[in-house]
């Protein structure tokens, strides 16, 4: 090649990338390995020289001693993320397709309708969530619940479908599935501009020829989208769906937006937000979560992958 | 499938009921069809174009209805934030305020009201922002220009493994990251909030793609003419590649103004506080109790949401043309 002359050039211009990246990408995954299994690391004690026992301590506190304790229990936090994922991805993903489907088969208006559907994905998740919880927001509500001010937006829009009202944000045991059912409406909210945008995408790439010859065979429209639609788009669905399980099992700031940092207690915590709440003072714990958080992840993707393998058509 | 000639009266399908009048009309020599046929065909194709136009509808309907479901928390929050404390908390909520009132907008602006300082929060999110940008939009630019064009050693290796850090949850970096910026003795800086996320290896990745598009003979052309490959970087590829490093500047202004736990992590003094922690920080309460003083808090939300808006509503293609290859938010 002409340049292998001044093989030393390519370095100039990578080096302020590698010298970024050795330092905030290389080195912590080095060094969060290293922090999760030094048992009860702690950096202030670190940087005073103190050696930790290299052990699995802080395996052992995120998985087994936590369990029970309020606020900070590893699996209330995974069930919390776990169930928000599994409702949420399927049923983002279907709506997605559907809409998305709807709006390619639609000439007048198709723009403008895409337009809007794309608008939930430039927001603030911390500012938007905010809208949510006064949206859903009881106002007044009396000590026992029974009473209150207002009971808000939707419980009102529900009234004449004649269901009870009910305190969708409240922290007490019986409001927990409210609490997750405000968290799934939002969740959905947000996630659909994304998988919109992409199903389009597909469907707008699929060769209109076998739309042809499926009309000269006079096949159903449901058989169509069930034969040819469905799996011509299987690459964009299984994408969607790895990059939205991944993205849900980072689930946390748009719960912070609708109930705020404490979390209705830390009831609704996820597993991020557990890794947040140890950061600070036991970055052991938080090392050996994060590990665990990789773990998790990292599987799921792989199942995600070897179906969508078994299912895909390329 | 042209079944017309051996069955006709039985077999005529709603479906297929226009397709077997063209196949009828372009066979030559055969008699045409029969009255009866005629009556038939015309009738399932009515009732086709019934059919045709009842899906329209139902297909507008939900969309419309969807599109509603996604636009009305928008809404919400501008009606609300014109809305007075009592009229928000009324038994049945309004949806079109009473008495349209910009105080709630004043309030948000009122520095001794609450400790919400919105305009010291914009200044440190646009500083963020824009440092950042810059810096990291050298940075990608760089090292996207060596990985399309330029030869070395263990090119290939190093890209791979680059990739492959991506596939790793932000918050593994954050915990060592944060003990970094500890021992670097960042807390309560902007240097803490740019620095560790100059560099993303995505938008490297999306760039080079990009660069990789441009003919190489260009390239080689430039080396004839005797021109460096700085000068052709910034003559020929930045200019060519213009609308990738658009909608990466936009993603990289979104994702500073949309950050939120790593800057309330390292940055505790409120000096240093981007839009979204003070947003989530400030109490919106009224003054007569601890009933929350939603409006206040939604013309502060509306006010934070306008910026994203403008660029929505400039800038729509450049952000759907990254996004769609990203899957991340910010």
């Amino acid at each position: 090649m002409v340049e292998s002359k001044h093989k030393w050039k390519a370095w100039l211009y990578l080096s302020p990338a590698i010298i970024l990246l050795l330092i905030f990408t290389v080195w912590p995954i080095i060094n969060t390995v290293y922090m999760a299994f030094s048992e009860k690391y702690s950096m202030m004690e670190a940087f005073t020289g103190k050696q930790f026992t290299i052990g699995f301590g802080n395996f052992e506190h995120v998985l087994v001693k936590s369990v029970g304790t309020v606020g900070s229990d590893f699996f209330r936090a995974l069930g919390n993320t776990a169930i928000l994922c599994v409702i949420t991805v399927p049923l983002s993903t279907i709506l997605a397709l559907l809409i998305a489907v709807c709006l390619n088969s639609i000439k007048p208006l198709q723009k403008l309708l895409q337009t809007i559907f794309f608008l939930p994905y430039v927001t603030n998740s911390i500012a938007i969530g905010m809208v949510f919880a006064a949206m859903f927001q009881v106002i007044g509500m009396a000590p026992d619940g029974s009473e209150a001010i207002s009971w808000g937006l939707i419980n009102e829009f529900l009234k004449v479908f004649g269901v009870d009202s009910i305190d969708w944000l409240g922290s007490t045991d019986g409001d927990y599935w409210a609490n997750i059912t405000v968290m799934v409406v939002y969740i959905v909210w947000n996630a659909l501009p994304f998988k919109i945008l992409v199903l389009l995408g597909g469907l707008q790439g699929i060769n209109k020829q076998y739309y042809e010859a499926a009309r000269v065979d006079s096949t159903s429209k449901f058989r169509v989208f069930r034969k040819i639609t469905v799996p011509l788009l299987s690459p964009m669905i299984s994408y969607v769906v790895i990059t939205s399980f991944i993205g849900g099992f980072k689930e946390y700031s748009s719960i912070v937006g609708v109930f705020g940092e404490d979390m209705n207690g830390g009831r609704l915590n996820t597993m991020v937000g557990y890794i947040y709440t140890n950061i600070e003072k036991k970055q052991g714990y938080a090392s050996a979560a994060a590990l665990v958080l990789f773990v998790i992840i990292f599987i799921v993707t792989m199942i995600n992958l070897y179906v969508s393998k078994k299912k895909t058509h390329y | 499938m042209s079944d017309i000639n051996n069955t006709p009266e039985t077999d005529v399908q709603e479906t297929s009921a226009e397709l077997n009048v063209t196949d009828v009309q372009e066979t030559p020599g055969k008699p045409t069809i029969t009255t009866m046929q005629e009556i038939d065909v015309q009738k399932t194709s009515q009732k086709q174009s019934v059919f045709k136009i009842l899906g329209k509808i139902a297909i507008y309907t939900f969309l419309i209805v969807m599109a509603i479901i996604t636009i009305f928390p928008f809404y919400w929050m501008i009606i609300s934030s014109l809305k007075t404390a009592e009229e928000f908390r009324a038994v049945v909520p309004t949806l079109f305020p009473q008495m349209m009132d910009a105080a709630n907008y004043t309030e948000v602006f009122d520095t001794s009201v609450r400790d919400f300082d919105i305009l010291r929060l914009f200044t440190n999110t646009v500083i963020v922002g824009i440092v950042s940008t810059l810096l990291s939009l050298v940075i990608t630019i760089f090292s996207a220009f060596a990985f399309a064009r330029l030869e070395f050693k263990g090119k290939n290796a190093l890209f791979a493994a680059l990739l492959a850090t991506m596939m790793i949850p932000g918050e593994l970096f954050t915990v060592t990251n944060y003990v970094t910026v500890n021992y670097f003795g960042w807390l309560n800086t902007y240097t803490v909030l740019i620095v560790p996320f100059l560099v993303s290896v995505f938008y490297i990745y999306l760039l080079k793609q990009n660069f990789m598009q441009i003919p190489n003979e260009l390239y080689l052309a430039a080396k004839v003419d005797g021109t460096g490959d700085f000068k052709y970087l910034c003559k020929v590829m930045i200019p060519l590649a213009l609308p990738s490093i658009i909608s990466i500047t936009i993603l990289k202004m979104m994702g500073a103004w949309n950050s939120y736990m790593w800057p309330r992590l390292v940055n505790t003094n409120p000096d240093y506080h981007l839009i979204t922690n003070g947003l989530r920080n400030a109490s919106f309460t009224a003054a007569e109790g601890n009933i929350p003083d939603t409006p206040v808090q939604m013309a502060a939300v509306a006010l934070v949401s306008l910026p994203l808006f403008l660029v929505f509503i400039f800038l729509r293609k450049y952000i759907m043309k990254g996004v769609s290859r990203s899957g991340i938010k910010g």
